[in-house]
């Protein structure tokens, strides 16, 4: 009895993972789906990075207020509707002719991302002591070069965890790309199911796989961490 | 007749929206002078020092510094900042750099193009200011101090290495707003001696603060403000002894 369910659950594990290469499948899967996060944390990092700089510069000093309406436009727009309908608009309308539907994936969640990454990166310069700003300027260093050296390494620690939230969170959202035909990793379990009719190992194995870079994530976050709080430590080890 | 002012203000006004709260200042600070600046709490003190290196825009009247008219928005204000120091009631010292880097940021920031300019290599510059820094802290006894985070500092600790790192730029004028204030009262007398000290060796300074017995020793001529302006001034014997106003009169017998 014990022996033959062994050899039922060898075999559907072997259907899952070893008939036909699918184990391939996966790491297609995983690799789209690491290239998409990616891609889409750079392009939230950086839109989302500016546009609280924006916001920060612009109530230091006044200036910059086109941009900042731009932005909160571009954060209302972005946090008020699905992310599946921004994909969607992207990939059936703005994108309809170019199929790299990859990058289209990658565009959208970076956009998306950016919203949030904004909101984020606000609360973190407003977390920082504007007495910082003003002793940098009062010794004669330029908005942009006490930005540079002291604003952001303070308001980047200070954002991190929910920076890393946000990582997070936008890994795992890249699964809906499979609503648009993108082989990421969220999308392999129904394509192996579809030949074997079996979805409990490949559902199985891509949670395991998400889980590996959800910890890896979370390891870095940690790295990070450590190194930027060394400032509270007192002892500067260089 | 007396040399040149290092600053000249001229009919200077400040207002946030509808409050105004500079009126009509004018007043001439020369090369060497201390001048103390004493007044009750929201005549105008801070806004006034402020005003003096623009970090609050002045909304009238002239700041003539180094000949240059430093309240025109169109001046490179950065350029005149480097030439004065100011020192914060809340220190201000950079978090994210230690105590050595607090001190040669801005001078290696600021001046390593000149010096390549000049021939020096990048690392030879910066080795110039970390010497300079070195002195700097042995000078105020906390060159054991200079790798050290500010968080694990005392107040008085914090307040003289921010001193010292305004004197890093080489000023020609120091700004002091309530150097003290945020001290315990332990160690009000370090920073004071240290200000003191760079007062002694000819550094032209303005100091707003509330302690009156140190601005007794220290000052070379003393502002009272009041609602915003300047309500009297004069030597510190004139002003402590013999007050003429009397809003002065009052003020002082508040806080003496
Ligand atoms: N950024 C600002 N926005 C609006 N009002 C301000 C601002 N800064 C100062 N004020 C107002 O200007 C007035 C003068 O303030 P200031 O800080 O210059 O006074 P002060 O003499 O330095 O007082 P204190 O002894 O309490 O430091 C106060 O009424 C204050 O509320
Ligand atoms: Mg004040």
């Amino acid at each position: 009895m014990n022996i033959l369910l062994a050899a039922s659950i060898i075999d559907r594990l072997r259907k899952a993972v070893i008939v036909d290469d699918r184990w391939k499948l996966y790491l297609e899967g995983l690799g789209n789906t690491i290239i998409i996060a990616l891609i889409a944390a750079l392009i939230g990092t950086v839109i989302g990075v500016f546009f609280a700089m924006v916001n920060y510069i612009n109530k230091k000093t006044g200036k910059l207020k086109v941009l900042k309406v731009i932005a909160n436009i571009y954060i209302t727009i972005i946090r008020g509707t699905p992310v599946v309908l921004q994909l969607m608009i992207l990939y059936f309308i703005v994108f309809v002719s170019w199929d790299n539907g990859l990058m289209i994936g990658a565009i959208t969640f970076g956009i998306n991302s950016g919203a949030y990454v904004a909101e984020i990166a606000r609360a973190g310069f407003e977390s920082v002591d504007d007495g910082q700003m003003e002793a940098g300027r009062s010794l004669g260093l330029s908005t942009w070069q006490t930005m540079y050296h002291i604003i952001i390494p303070q308001a980047v620690k200070n954002c991190l965890p929910p920076l890393f939230n946000e990582f997070i969170t936008l890994v795992k959202e890249t699964a809906i790309v499979g609503y648009v035909g993108i082989m990421d990793l969220g999308k392999i379990p129904g394509l192996i199911q579809s030949r074997t009719f079996d979805y409990l190992f490949p559902l199985l194995i891509a949670a395991v796989l998400y889980l590996i870079v959800v910890l890896g994530l979370t390891q870095l976050h940690h790295i990070l961490e450590k190194k930027l709080s060394k400032s509270d430590r007192g002892r500067g080890g260089k | 007749m007396m040399n040149k002012p290092i600053i000249e203000v001229k009919g200077l006004q400040k207002s946030f929206g509808s409050l105004n709260v500079l009126d009509d200042i004018s007043t001439s600070i020369y090369p060497g002078e201390k001048v103390v600046v004493i007044g009750a709490s929201g005549s105008g003190k801070s806004t006034f020092l402020r005003c003096l290196n623009c970090l609050e825009d002045p909304t009238g009247g002239q700041i003539i510094f180094d000949d240059v008219d430093i309240a025109d928005p169109k001046v490179d204000i950065n350029i005149h900042r480097q030439n004065m120091g100011m020192v914060f009631q809340q220190f201000n010292l950079f978090n994210n750099k230690t105590v050595l880097e607090n001190i040669m940021l801005a001078p290696v920031t600021i001046y390593t193009k000149k010096a390549v300019k000049e021939g020096k290599t990048k690392a030879e510059f910066k080795e110039e200011c970390r010497e300079k820094a070195m002195a700097l802290l042995r000078r105020i006894g906390l060159e054991d101090k200079a790798n050290v985070y500010p968080s694990t500092l005392s107040g008085g600790q914090k307040q003289r290495i921010a001193i010292v790192r305004a004197l890093a730029m080489n000023p020609k004028v120091m700004l002091f707003d309530e150097p003290t204030s945020a001290l315990d009262p332990e160690m009000v007398g370090e920073v004071l001696n240290l200000i003191k000290e760079v007062a002694s060796e000819g550094m032209t300074m303005v100091i707003v603060t509330h302690e009156m017995g140190f601005a007794r020793e220290v000052a070379t001529r003393v502002l009272f403000m009041d609602e915003g302006r300047i309500a009297e001034e004069g030597t510190p014997k004139e002003l402590f002894d013999n007050p003429q106003n009397p809003r002065t009169i009052q003020f002082l017998k508040a806080v003496l």
